[in-house]
């Protein structure tokens, strides 16, 4: 019981961290319709902001909070003077020129930085927190599940209760209505782009003491990313919420609970080798699954 | 037509021959390694190690003039080949040399065997080159690929830990590394797991060890991944009732410099240690430590091994390295100061040994290292050597 409930834990912290990578990913893909590879570049640049910030300021609050404005900066920079070109464009192209976008962005950080950049955890959150009793979790597992809640609701409130919200919704589900009544598109594509950078930043800084400061980190994560937006359905949060989360927690029951279901049904040696092959795919086996019955996603944004 | 082949038969010879008796006037080595990305730490350990061994000695090999052509594989086993393909046809080097990752030397080093040029090997040494592929052409420097969980399995056995908990990840060294610890564990296998290969995040594996509750838990993971699990396992909560085990190469100086104070106490098995007590290893270690301003890694101390070993051996053939066979017994006999102190090698041309246990504590100076605390085995060989036809 407390393993299952432990678990589900894990699943809600990867998930959360998984929603802030694929909300920025999914309001650019279902308002501009740019497919955009380097959003997990800006995942990288925000760790490596934050790694230097907090070596600099010597605050772990403060460096990542300095790194979030300056990540969404570097993110509006970059529409403003690169992406912006590629909207009219085909899916091959923008999918080939941020493909180009990647690589050279993971080597000018390789330049600027070297390959990874150490990111130590807080003391005070470096240890086990007694939740239940005999049920210990990292204290800083738990400031991530917080702060990924507490954007997410944030978020949530930007895009339903506020005027550039309802802007965003409208651009995400018919983009030339939006414009013909008069909503100033390239500024809110800027706005959207440097928010989605932001919400990278915010990923990236969090997830950097827990995992690592590297070159490429962003790519594999990327992936995930998308399968989030394609399950939930493009352009919309909900279901990159919802999507988030359950990719989160398949991949941890999978991680787990799969290999010991495997050994009661099998001899060990299969059992071994089966259990870990089919978690690796089972996120992708429930991606088909839903898209079988749900083509557009769980929540499309254009119904 | 027979009289054709035994003439041109002896006009090779005839090239050939002068050629033998003669000296080289330079020794060129072709050195390819993983240099870049979240995988090049232990290329840049190696590289650094062998470089400093050739500059002490002025730049030469066994006092012959010397270039090294230096390569990175960027982690990819066709980008290793192609350089190795390179070196050898091209560049017509006299030694391959330097790749860290079994599968990267698996793909390149066959270029080197098929023209007859000797592939020193300063880390991987895969086991079906220890045992029915042994090859005349390959010298493992370091040691067998499972050589140190075997240790750490024997080390488990000895301290009578009751159940250990096994991670690795899932692929093929993954697979043989838990095997050599089990071949000599004789307690409990709480568990086997095997995790996806690059995978950064082990909550839920973290949360698999608590419920299983083992004595110790022995993990084999290479790079990062390692970096992250320590990290991870220390924030749990759970290195207070657990011992850790890893092998020595997953918490040598490269993982003990981002990961930190978390790694103290930790226990490992290697074939070297920074306070090996002989006079190879404390000019090692003291001019790596002046070169390059940090303290070095067993991964070092092999580059460091390699050269000399390279350099030995040239100067045993006084540098009439054509002669193949006299080249293969001076590299065979190792006539050089070890850091790991005395070794030999075994007829399949793997090293034979001995494996130490330690642990991570503080230097007279507060620096994190790991120091000896016993040998686990004594002049051990491996366990394939017996189907190796090489005489």
């Amino acid at each position: 019981m407390v393993l299952v409930l432990e678990q589900a834990l894990n699943g809600l912290q990867f998930g959360l961290m998984l929603f802030l990578l694929a909300a920025g990913l999914t309001l650019v893909f279902g308002i501009m319709d740019m497919i955009n590879l380097a959003h997990g570049s800006l995942y990288m640049l925000g760790a490596f902001l934050a790694a230097t910030l907090v070596q600099a300021t010597g605050s772990f609050a403060l460096g990542i909070l300095l790194a979030i404005p300056a990540t969404a900066v570097l993110g509006m920079a970059l529409e403003v003077a690169l992406l912006r070109t590629l909207y009219a464009r085909d899916h091959l192209s923008q999918v080939l020129a941020t493909f180009a976008l990647i690589l050279i962005l993971n080597e000018a950080v390789r330049i600027v930085w070297g390959t990874d950049a150490p990111m130590p955890m807080p003391a005070a959150l470096s240890g086990p927190v007694e939740l239940l009793p005999g049920m210990p979790y990292p204290a800083y597992r738990l400031l991530i599940i917080a702060v990924g809640a507490a954007v997410a609701l944030l978020l949530w409130l930007v895009v339903a209760k506020t005027r550039v919200g309802m802007q965003v919704r409208a651009g995400a589900s018919n983009r030339e209505m939006a414009l013909a009544l008069g909503v100033n598109v390239p500024r809110l594509f800027t706005f959207v782009f440097g928010a989605g950078a932001a919400l990278c930043a915010v990923a990236g800084a969090l997830l950097a003491p827990l995992l690592a400061v590297q070159v490429g980190m962003g790519e594999n994560i990327l992936i995930l990313a998308f399968v989030v937006i394609v399950i939930g359905g493009i352009g919309s949060i909900r279901g990159a919420l919802v999507g988030s989360i359950l990719v989160g927690m398949v991949d941890t029951v999978g991680r787990t609970f799969l290999p010991h279901l495997f050994g009661l049904a099998l001899p060990p040696q299969f059992a071994s080798a089966a259990g870990p092959a089919i978690a690796s795919v089972m996120i992708y086996l429930v991606m088909a699954v839903i898209l079988y019955f749900k083509p557009q996603g769980l929540f499309p944004a254009r119904a | 037509m027979r009289r054709s082949i035994w003439v041109s038969l002896a006009a090779a010879c005839a090239i050939a021959a002068p050629a033998a008796a003669a000296a080289a006037d330079k020794i060129k080595v072709g050195f390819i390694s993983t240099l870049s990305g979240p995988a090049g730490a232990i290329g840049v350990e190696i590289r650094d190690g062998f470089n400093l061994a050739l500059k002490l000695a002025g730049g030469k090999i066994g006092g012959l003039p010397s270039e090294v052509l230096v390569g990175d594989d960027q982690f990819k086993p066709e980008v290793g080949r192609q350089l190795a393909e390179k070196y050898v046809k091209l560049d017509k080097v006299d030694f391959l040399t330097g790749i860290v990752y079994s599968n990267i030397m698996l793909a390149a080093a066959p270029l080197a065997f098929d023209a007859k040029m000797f592939y020193v090997s300063p880390n991987a040494a895969p086991s079906p080159l220890a045992g029915k592929q042994c090859n005349p052409w390959f010298f493992a420097v370091a040691w067998p690929n499972d050589a140190y969980h075997e240790a750490a399995g024997q080390y488990a056995t000895t301290k009578g830990l009751k159940s250990v908990y096994l991670i690795a990840p899932n692929y093929q060294a993954g697979k043989d590394s838990l095997e050599g610890f089990k071949r000599f564990y004789k307690g409990k296998i709480a568990a086997e797991v095997y995790t996806k290969l690059g995978q950064l995040d082990f909550a839920a594996e973290l949360a698999e060890v608590r419920a299983a509750k083992p004595e110790a838990l022995y993990i084999f993971l290479p790079g990062g991944m390692g970096i992250n699990f320590i990290k991870q396992f220390v924030a749990s909560g759970m290195s207070k009732d657990i011992t850790l085990i890893t092998p020595g190469f997953g918490s040598d100086q490269d993982v003990i410099r981002p990961v930190g104070e978390a790694m103290l106490g930790l226990f490992d098995t290697a074939h070297w240690a920074l306070d090996l007590d002989n006079p190879a290893n404390k000019k090692f270690v003291a001019e790596f430590e002046k070169e390059y301003k940090r303290l070095p890694s067993v991964f070092a101390s092999q580059g460091y091994d390699t050269e000399l070993l390279i350099d030995a051996a040239v100067r045993d053939v006084k540098g009439k390295i054509e002669d193949k066979d006299a080249l293969r017994k001076a590299l065979m006999a190792a006539k050089f100061q070890s850091t790991r102190g005395a070794f030999k090698f075994n007829r399949n041309h793997y090293p034979i040994q001995n494996y130490y246990l330690r642990v991570i504590g503080k230097d007279a100076q507060g620096r994190l290292v790991n120091k000896t605390m016993s040998t686990i085995f004594k002049d051990r060989g491996d366990a394939y050597v017996q189907d190796c036809p090489m005489k």
